[in-house]
């Protein structure tokens, strides 16, 4: 089971090697999630439209292994972009994958960019 | 600039130094403290915690630094021994004189130790100070080496107050305790002979041995003690002593300089904490105030108030000539409390005594021939109504006319006899430790800035002492913040500043039309998973919506219809209304169970559970059950689930109703109606209860003539029967009721508050909420029904409506980008089924 959650290590914008197209943005739904597939990995996509922001996390929840994350609630923490497991309600921050609860378990995310109503996500595998 | 030398550091000492700070604030004085003990002044009240903390610095009044930031000098481990009151010096231990123009003796009093032969030998202990205690610990430790599991007998001699604490501290040493008391009772100056023998037992329930009236003659053992000898015959084995026998005033210092002593010790002093030396003061137990010497930390506390005020200058500030000596303690976890004059000579009262032995409980009240006055009393057992008591005897504030109602409660309907804390006066003090009104109290918030119980204890220093006023404290400040509208409100969450009800009412007054216009009118920032579903859940009411119309905000199963399972996988519940099925409908889920290859099982609310089912077979699976007639069974909601039935009247021999036609019916009335939690029935054929209606958020059981209807109970983790609401109905007035019912409870309940915690809520309990559904009282009678109505009218199968909507495909698709299904679901067998693998 480590060997599936350790494929997942954030990415940031610097370190994109590849932009994979996953669908263009009428294929999300608004303010909630939706599962992407890239190689082996599963990945969770959010839009956030009061903000306009797209957050893209690993598909996985640390907590029990569940490929749960794309279906929990979206949302905000002191104006933070956080994602609630549906299994267990922890909460973790969209911005930096932390767990907002202030324990161990954190998230890989990685970045999103939207070119002309298609939706991208960035990888450096 | 003058001098005052405080001598001693003790609590009262200490509390000297603190009033200064408060009060002497235009520095015109210079103030030297000394303390003999090599630590500041600490509490020695709750000297036994020592035992489990080991920690004397968390019994620190206050740190060294405080006296440093105050510019107070405090200089420990160095005594005074004498005082010049000519040259008005004192010499200390160190052969160093200080001068002084006001000298204030704290010194407080030395643990008496009577002349018992034997009294020197080793293993024998006073009980008073930190290095007391270590002394006791290091003694217990030799003792206790090399021997195994053998119980060793430790005494305390008294069986007051402080004795039976050490009583305690010897128990944690793990010591089999002995308290050996000469009077013939225990706490003798507190308690009656019938309150000292319920806490003897009790006592001696939790493993402490009471010896009454013995006189000890002799302390047996060559160098190191070995026993306690009472008569010819009359001994006990100990190997440890503490002795516990009362305090003797440490007026050492005021003998050898001639000031004015009582004839049994005792520093005399007037009413404004004055020695016979107008320039010396005496605080605390050294002083001899009414010809008395006492022993609480309160009155000393008072004294030091009174010498500060008198030395800056303000000296109309006098000593009470009426002391009170209320005490209130938890000993080893028994309460014991006496107030006021807790014996009643009969020429003054009378008393209303109330003891139970089975549960060492002992109340008297001491009342006046008029009956019209609280002149004191006992508790032991249980002291909640301790600070009432308290409050009733020292203000005189009026009490019932039926005064056994004071400890035996009032028997007519609802509330207590004692009416509010609010009604005590304003001068009332409520922490006598700290001698905090409860007009300061009150004050601190409605003319100060405090907000909340930390904020009053902060400001105010009530409840430092000994604690004891916590409670009434905490209800005085809920009151005056109650009192002032500011009450401690229960939000949604940070996105919404309303309770469920407020924001129920403004959705449905400003005619919202969705979540987002919600909180754009009313909350702010993205929402969360608490007020997403809360929403959900009020426009489901206010507009029977189901939730395939604000997909987005719904908690994860109502987004898919469906109870997320352990793996990620889903189970489907189809409704079986009142557990009622064909032949034919269980063989097409059974059909359906293995043609998709679902574990199954019966639930606990008479249907069927299908497990294991992937996101994308879920409308597969439903379009199949919904073609043979089924619906949704609302499984995963915050909904009505089932009614469960007994099989009734029409096959059982003992049925008066038909409880499943019934079932059935109020089930299909409710079903898909959203509530802030789940929401059960249940109805019975006659009084065997085969049903377990009782068990349920409502349940109706057959009796001769109706049914009769019980509401808010439910199983789980906090199980509750529901309480009887109405006697005999027929159904019409039944559901009526229901309907009633449930939409109160639907349009006031917090979220995820369950039908019994919001009853426990409800003010005024179930014969308020029978004044609303049956008399009317709020007039809103009409609305619920009508409110309910619309919901029923309105009710449509949301599987049904998710099935025929086009782009219900995309919701239940594992990948967006892909028709790949989760390859990460294993599953294992078990019992000729599967379940998922453990990771």
């Amino acid at each position: 089971m480590q060997d599936i959650l350790n494929q997942y290590n954030t990415v940031s914008d610097a370190d994109v090697t590849t932009w994979f197209e996953v669908g263009t943005v009428s294929d999300f739904p608004e303010n909630s999630g939706a599962c992407i597939k890239y190689k082996t990995k599963q990945i969770a996509v959010y839009n956030f439209t009061r903000t306009d922001k797209w957050y893209a996390c690993q598909n996985l929840c640390p907590h029990k292994m569940e490929m749960v994350l794309s279906l929990g609630m979206i949302g905000d923490k002191d104006g933070v972009a956080k994602v609630a497991c549906p299994m267990h309600k922890k909460n973790f921050s969209l911005e930096d994958g932390s767990n907002l609860a202030g324990d161990d378990l954190k998230i890989a995310v990685y970045p999103v960019k939207i070119e002309a109503g298609n939706v991208y996500i960035g990888f450096s595998d | 600039m003058k001098k005052i030398i405080v001598v001693g550091n003790g609590m009262v000492g200490y509390k000297f130094c603190e009033k200064f700070v408060a009060l002497a604030k235009d520095k015109k004085f210079q103030l030297t403290v000394f303390g003999e003990e090599p630590r500041p002044a600490y509490d020695r009240v709750h000297l036994s915690e020592f035992f489990q903390s080991k920690d004397a610095k968390a019994l620190e009044m206050a740190p060294r630094e405080w006296y440093e930031e105050h510019g107070i000098e405090l200089v420990t481990d160095e005594r005074v021994t004498a005082i010049h009151r000519v040259s008005k010096k004192v010499t200390t231990s160190k052969d160093i004189n200080y001068k002084y123009d006001y000298l204030v003796l704290a010194t407080g009093s030395a643990p008496f130790v009577p002349n018992i032969p034997g009294v020197e030998k080793k293993g024998v202990f006073v009980y008073r100070t930190i290095e007391d205690l270590e002394a006791m610990l290091s003694y217990a430790a030799k003792l206790k080496k090399g021997r195994k599991k053998e119980t060793i007998k430790a005494a305390v001699l008294g069986g007051g107050l402080l004795g039976l604490e050490a009583a305690k501290a010897v128990m944690d040493m793990g010591f089999e305790p002995h308290v050996v008391e000469f009077a013939s009772k225990l706490m003798p100056r507190q308690l009656d002979t019938r309150a000292s023998n319920v806490l003897q037992e009790k006592l001696e329930s939790l493993g402490i041995n009471i010896h009454l009236s013995k006189a000890t003659n002799k302390i047996l053992g060559d160098k190191n003690i070995t026993g306690m000898e009472f008569g010819e015959y009359d001994k006990i084995d100990v190997e440890m002593l503490v002795i516990s026998a009362g305090i003797r005033p440490r007026d050492e210092l005021g003998k050898t300089c001639f000031l004015e002593m009582g004839t049994r010790g005792g520093i005399v002093v007037s009413d404004k904490m004055q020695t016979s030396d107008p320039e010396i003061f005496a605080i605390g137990e050294v002083a001899l105030y009414n010809q008395m010497i006492y022993g609480l930390v309160a009155p000393g506390y008072d004294m030091a108030g009174v010498a500060v005020n008198q030395i800056i200058g303000n000296t109309d500030v006098l000593m009470e000539s009426d002391i009170d000596m209320s005490t209130k303690l938890k000993l080893i976890g028994v309460d014991v409390a006496s107030y006021g004059e807790p014996f009643m000579p009969v020429e003054k009262g009378y008393s209303i005594i109330y003891e139970n032995k089975t549960k060492n409980l002992y109340k008297r009240i001491n009342i006046s021939h008029d009956g019209k006055n609280l002149l004191g009393g006992i508790l032991v057992g249980d002291a909640t109504d301790y600070n009432m008591f308290h409050q009733i005897y020292l203000n005189g504030l009026p009490i019932p006319e039926d005064a056994e109602e004071l400890i035996l409660g009032s028997r007519g309907e609802g509330g207590s006899s004692f009416g509010s804390v609010m009604d005590i006066p304003d001068a009332a003090q409520v922490c006598s430790c700290e001698s905090i009104t409860k007009g300061d109290i009150c004050c601190s918030i409605t003319e100060g800035d405090c907000q909340n119980l930390g904020d009053v204890i902060a400001k105010t220093k009530a409840t430092t002492g000994c604690g004891g006023c916590k409670p009434m404290v905490a209800d005085l400040v809920n009151e005056t913040l109650k009192s002032l509208g500011k009450e401690v409100k229960e939000t949604i969450c940070e996105h919404f500043s309303f309770n469920r009800q407020e924001l129920y009412d403004l959705i449905k007054v400003n005619q919202v039309k969705d979540y987002d216009e919600t909180l754009n009118l009313f909350g702010e920032g993205h929402g969360c998973e608490t007020c997403k579903p809360l929403v959900a859940s009020i426009f489901a009411t206010i507009t029977m919506e189901t939730p395939n119309k604000q997909v987005g905000i719904q908690d994860t199963n109502d987004r898919f219809l469906a109870n997320i399972q352990r793996n990620g996988t889903y189970s489907v519940v189809p409704r079986i209304a009142g557990g009622e099925i064909t032949p034919d409908k269980l063989i097409v889920i059974g059909e359906v169970a293995k043609k998709y290859d679902l574990y199954t099982k019966i639930t606990g609310g008479q249907r069927i559970d299908l497990f294991g089912a992937q996101l994308h077979e879920l409308p597969l699976i439903w379009k199949e059950l919904i073609d043979a007639g089924f619906e949704s069974g609302h499984a995963y909601g915050k909904s009505l689930r089932t009614v469960k039935s007994c099989v009734g009247s029409t096959w059982c021999r003992f049925g008066m109703h038909e409880s499943v036609t019934f079932a059935i019916e109020i089930e299909d009335r409710y079903k898909g109606l959203r509530s802030p939690h789940k929401l059960k029935g249940g109805v019975s054929g006659c009084i065997r209860e085969c049903a377990e209606a009782r068990g349920k958020d409502f349940g109706l059981i057959a009796v001769d003539g109706g049914w009769n209807l019980y509401v808010c109970g439910n199983g789980g983790a906090t199980p509750k029967h529901a309480v009887l609401f109405a006697e005999q109905l027929d159904d019409a007035t039944a559901i009526k009721y229901l309907d009633r019912f449930l939409m109160f409870y639907i349009r006031t309940a917090g979220p995820l508050v369950r039908t019994a915690p919001w009853l426990d809520k409800l003010e005024g309990g179930i014969e308020y909420l029978k004044k609303v559904v049956i008399e009317d009282s709020l007039g809103i009678a009409e609305e619920l029904d009508a409110e309910m109505q619309g919901l029923v009218n309105k009710y449509e199968c949301e599987w049904k409506q998710a099935i025929e909507d086009p782009n219900m495909a995309k919701r239940f698709k594992h990948f967006v980008n892909s028709d790949d299904t989760d390859d990460n679901l294993v599953f294992v067998p078990m019992r000729d089924q599967k379940m998922p693998k453990a990771w």
